[in-house]
């Protein structure tokens, strides 16, 4: 193992974060405040609660996950996709490295860097509506599989895209609105009957509802069908990554 | 010369230490336990029945065969899309070979990627660098990608050595076009390679600044390093290698060394436009070996400018004794590059 590789790769990654500090948590924490503004304070004192938990309180966790799933997308795409675009992964492609260091490298920075994210935004949300975290270590594990999860998908987009637009379509048409319609804002149980037997094919509606059992003990399906799903979400993007490796997929001509 | 014996580079003692002191006192030791044959004679880099089709169905390289000597500057010349690029890239494993073996330091590129690819440093013909990244920062990445240790001592040397140290803090974007260049040397010498590939090292650099680029090639084959360069510029070749190789259409057509290459370069011949035609050379010209144009007009005269004489006094007494005129002479020195050309386009 050429750990030192994985950390050469890792250090460059977040020095990339900190130098583009204010794109990477200032602007996803002012977007959240916003959210917390419009539908914590104007609309949800209008809400009755949901679930036993008032409107303000019940959105935090999917938002939490909102912000770390579109992030980990974009961290992890752009971190493999720049190289690819300004050709410096010359480098990576002839360098002493094996396929699981390169991705252990740039999916290890990406997902740090939405957990931190994750917890930033946590901490604002703090700010605006009383939070209690009924499961601190399911919450913990939840956020970490989550940001890995998806930083891996990230890392598959960002192979995949051949061109800028390739990079913002992914997250733009299928992910941000599986996220809105995954309950970030609304529990599924409130759907109509037909409306929620779909949405349970919204693979988000998993994660965010384990994300919020971890705080709440609600939840829109059972916690172990959250955690099986979002495995089961990793192994295939694992398996991807690995096919991608093996076949030079977009890498190697 | 090799040196052979005891380890003194700190390894345990069942282990004997090679050094290669053909090019330099000292070059970096490789270790061996004690019962292994060494493979001292093997070529640093050994490429057999090397093809590449891509997916578009273009031959880039077809059944090559090549072996770098350690130590050596090796230069492939070829014009463009003859598939020097191609070579390089699958050697460092950045294109994937369609058929075909590659060994750097007995190590196979697939197999062993590891082992093979920690002797290498690539210097690609493309700028590739990051923008906003300093100097410095960027070429320590590099050191850390192939898994050594930090050594900020060496990293401040190779940046000296390159002139680059009173950019080390700046970022690259602000550097002109030739100082990206030696940053991407830097980045390339930064895990201490065996094997250095320079693609097209000088292109779109001034006349200056090649020559400084050519003495730092010099002393990297001093430091023991085995170079292989890639180069449209014949003077380049000419100047720098110890063996050219010639590649077009995907095939390596000739490899030579400069020696023997500057053996046919040493040679001029004499063209003598006579004022009378003649139908045929006297007698008393034969030991000059001349050759009699066709149409009889022209007389040729080929000599060795390295010889002591040259020949062409008496030439022109004994001429003159024949009672041949010439109203015009001109001479002309076969270069490397008209044996390149009549090579390529054959």
């Amino acid at each position: 193992m050429n750990l030192r590789a994985v950390g050469a790769i890792y250090q460059f990654e977040m020095a990339r974060t900190w130098r583009t500090i204010l794109q990477s948590i200032v602007s996803p924490v002012v977007s959240t405040s916003l959210y917390f503004v419009v539908f914590g304070a104007a609309i949800g004192s209008r809400i009755s609660e949901v679930q036993g938990v008032s409107y303000g309180t019940f959105i935090v966790p999917g938002l939490v996950m909102l912000s770390v799933l579109t992030q980990s997308i974009a961290n992890a795409s752009f971190g493999i996709y720049f190289p690819k675009f300004i050709g410096t992964i010359y480098e990576i492609l002839s360098a002493p490295i094996s396929h699981v260091e390169i991705v252990l490298g740039y999916v290890g920075a990406a997902a740090t860097k939405s957990i931190i994210l994750g917890l930033i935004i946590l901490a604002t949300a703090g700010l605006f509506v009383p939070l209690h975290i009924q499961h601190p270590v399911w919450m913990l594990s939840f956020l970490v599989l989550t940001a890995v999860t998806f930083s891996l998908f990230g890392f598959i987009i960002g192979i995949w895209a051949d061109g800028f637009e390739k990079l913002q379509m992914i997250p733009m048409l299928v992910v941000t609105p599986l996220t809105f319609l995954g309950g970030s804002f609304y529990s599924v149980n409130m759907l109509p009957p037909a409306w929620h037997s779909i949405a349970l094919l919204n693979p988000v509606v998993y994660l965010i509802s384990g994300f919020r059992w971890s705080f709440y003990e609600i939840a829109d399906v059972r916690v172990e069908i959250s955690v099986a799903m979002t495995l089961a979400f990793l192994a295939i993007c694992m398996t991807v990554i690995w096919w991608i490796f093996k076949t030079g997929y977009r890498l190697k001509r | 010369m090799i040196y052979v014996g005891p380890c003194d580079c700190g390894t345990a003692s069942p282990f004997l230490c090679v050094r290669f002191l053909a090019a330099a006192p000292l070059s970096s030791p490789r270790c061996f336990p004690n019962h292994t044959e060494i493979p001292v004679m093997a070529p640093v880099i050994s490429v057999s029945g090397l093809s590449k089709t891509y997916a578009s169905g273009f031959t880039s390289l077809n059944n090559i065969h090549l072996e770098i000597t350690r130590g050596e500057i090796f230069a492939l010349l070829g014009p463009n899309g003859a598939g020097k690029t191609t070579l390089i890239s699958i050697i460092c494993g950045i294109v994937n070979a369609s058929s075909g073996k590659v060994a750097v330091g007995g190590h196979d590129i697939n197999s062993d990627f590891r082992a093979a690819r920690s002797l290498i440093g690539l210097v690609p013909q493309e700028l590739h660098t990051d923008s906003f990244e300093s100097v410095w920062a960027t070429v320590s990445f590099s050191r850390g990608l192939f898994g050594k240790p930090k050594n900020p001592a060496l990293i401040e040397k190779i940046l000296k050595d390159l002139s680059l140290w009173d950019k080390k803090d700046a970022k690259i974007i602000t550097l002109s076009g030739g100082m990206k260049r030696r940053v991407m040397i830097a980045k390339a010498l930064s895990h201490e390679p065996q094997v250095l590939f320079l693609d097209e090292p000088t292109a779109g650099v001034d006349v200056e600044l090649r020559k400084g680029m050519w003495d730092i090639v010099r002393e990297l084959k001093a430091a023991g390093v085995t170079i292989i360069l890639t180069t449209h510029y014949i003077e380049e070749a000419e100047e720098m290698a110890d063996r050219v190789g010639v590649i077009t259409k995907g095939e390596i057509i000739l490899v030579e060394d400069k020696a023997k290459l500057m053996a046919k370069l040493g040679r001029k011949r004499l063209s003598l436009h006579l004022q009378h035609r003649i139908d045929s050379i006297p007698e008393a010209l034969a030991p000059y070996h001349l050759t009699l144009s066709e149409d009889g007009w022209r007389l040729a005269y080929d000599y060795d400018t390295k010889g002591e004489r040259t020949g062409i006094t008496s030439l022109l007494g004994d001429l003159r004794t024949a009672g041949i005129r010439f109203v015009d002479l001109e001479t002309k020195q076969s270069s490397l590059e008209d044996i390149f050309v009549s090579l390529v386009n054959q």
